[in-house]
């Protein structure tokens, strides 16, 4: 199993859905049973919870102090709420980025720049809709399985491809994820992974200062409404007008036409900005 | 690559690279050292050198070389645990000719006076490539159980090293050997499919003409 097309022919063949496809291609791959894999995808979603948790304390900083205590801006009632969904989903991406960003335990999802995005959205899901642990594992697998097809198409590294590998990458998990918890079928979570790589196409890795903080935290914001807005497109039964192994091959060329300076190396982007390279930028972790 | 490195590993932030990805560099230095590391001299380069501090990568080489792995929360203060447990550590500028952006090189000195020196690079996710150990090429990820056996360069070595491996029933996933002159030390790198016991450890170590035996654990753990 190699590609998006792979993973959709082995659930489609089956009558299964991604996340029941990609949990026997696991267990058939590592030699072990379902049980084992299951058990530590659990695991892997006690781990987001809880990062999710520590990442809402207002008094995280990180090492440069750059960045942190801003999810706890974000999830007052009053700023969460008025968007609903998306808006928990946004507050949980930052708030996981975060405490990613101050040394804290997170789980790479793909990538450990990129993990808010996947949980935030499948942990907002949940607080919305009431969906019990195990359906989030389940999407948990389907976006592990696009995220290797993914990785294998393309890149899921920014110095090699951007940001459209990282948050890129993790925005059509997630959106691939939704599509499955919501109900959607197979070749709609394929769609919506489509429609995710293709809004995120071109994204550049520029961390401020070479960390991984400024624009990384916001990035996981803006990824996980990317996710949300496609999982919305592919659910209502908008076909992504190419097939999703395409786009990811175009990802690829995107990444390999991408200057050093805009893969990672802080020299580029947002890291070029005056203000970021004299340390004058606007403070919001005093 | 299975989903587990897609989703996963379960680290301390902020960088798959540059922190769990130096901490795994740290913990497999430590297990070629095979014992208590008492002082390390890293030398960094490329993005390492430039960001580490941001990153928490000086912090996750000391805790790998303490033992730590990429999902312990003391990795935020392995600085000063290193301190309280004699551990001397300096890091500096590396020069290196078109080496990979996250390349660092240790030289570690365990407890036991055995000195040696690794070169290693963080190559994206918390993927690492063991490049060489005592400027042997090595080129091995870590990904499976692996025995690095450094041995006399005499005909026969090989032949003994894996009958021992095939007298504890464990598969043979993949084996690479290197040397730096013919009769001169060598080293063979073998990845397994079953883990290795004490047992047969003490055997291969036992044997004649083995410089050093050390044993990377991995399978099993989120490493």
């Amino acid at each position: 199993m190699r590609t998006v097309l792979d993973l959709l022919d082995a659930a489609t063949k089956n009558n299964q859905t991604l996340g029941q496809a990609s949990l026997a291609w696991q267990a058939k791959h590592d030699g072990q049973t379902e049980e084992h894999a299951w058990n530590t995808m659990h695991k892997m979603l006690a781990v987001m919870r809880e990062s999710a948790q520590a990442g809402l304390s207002p008094d995280l900083r990180s090492v440069s102090g750059m960045v942190g205590g801003q999810a706890a801006k974000m999830i007052q009632p009053t700023h969460a709420s008025r968007f609903g969904m998306l808006g928990k989903a946004c507050a949980y991406a930052l708030s996981i980025a975060e405490s990613n960003a101050c040394m804290g335990k997170i789980v790479a999802a793909p990538t450990a720049g990129s993990c808010g995005i996947l949980p935030g959205a499948l942990l907002a899901a949940q607080e919305d809709a009431g969906y019990t642990d195990d359906e989030l594992v389940w999407g948990l697998f389907t976006g592990a399985a696009i995220g290797r097809a993914i990785a294998i198409g393309a890149t899921i590294s920014g110095a090699e491809g951007g940001c459209q590998a990282e948050c890129g990458a993790a925005a059509g998990m997630a959106a691939a994820a939704l599509v499955e918890l919501y109900g959607g079928t197979p070749q709609q979570a394929c769609d919506a992974c489509g429609f995710a790589l293709m809004n995120m196409m071109g994204l550049v890795c520029d961390p401020v200062h070479g960390l991984v903080e400024i624009p990384c935290v916001y990035r996981n914001v803006g990824g996980v409404s990317q996710a949300l807005s496609a999982a919305q497109m592919a659910l209502c039964g908008i076909r992504c007008p190419l097939p999703c192994d395409e786009i990811i091959l175009a990802m690829k060329d995107v990444g390999d036409a991408m200057p050093p300076s805009l893969r990672e190396t802080g020299d580029g982007g947002c890291a070029a900005c005056h203000s970021a390279r004299k340390h004058r930028m606007i403070q919001n972790s005093d | 690559m299975d989903l587990f490195d897609i989703i996963g590993p379960v680290m301390i932030g902020p960088s798959s690279s540059h922190t769990a990805g130096a901490a795994r560099i740290g913990k497999f230095t430590r297990m070629l050292l095979g014992s208590e590391p008492i002082t390390a001299r890293i030398g960094l380069f490329g993005s390492f050198q430039k960001t580490y501090l941001g990153h928490g990568t000086d912090k996750a080489l000391i805790g790998g070389l303490m033992g730590m792995d990429v999902d312990d929360i003391r990795l935020r203060e392995s600085l000063e645990l290193a301190d309280s447990r004699g551990l001397t550590y300096e890091f500096y500028d590396a020069e290196m000719r078109g080496a990979h952006p996250n390349t660092v090189i240790l030289d570690v000195k365990g407890e036991d006076g055995r000195k040696i020196q690794v070169r290693a690079a963080s190559v994206g996710g918390s993927e690492i490539i063991i490049q060489s150990i005592d400027g042997l090429e090595a080129g091995f990820s870590g990904h499976e159980n692996t025995l690095v056996i450094t041995h006399h360069d005499t005909p026969g070595m090989i032949a003994s090293i894996s009958g021992e491996v095939a007298a504890s029933q464990i598969n043979i996933a993949t084996m690479r050997v290197f040397r730096q002159s013919v009769g001169g030390e060598a080293m063979v790198a073998l990845e397994l499919d079953g883990d290795a016991d004490d047992a047969l450890l003490q055997r291969l170590s036992s044997l004649r003409g083995i410089f050093h035996v050390a044993y990377l654990a991995v399978k099993g753990k989120e490493v």
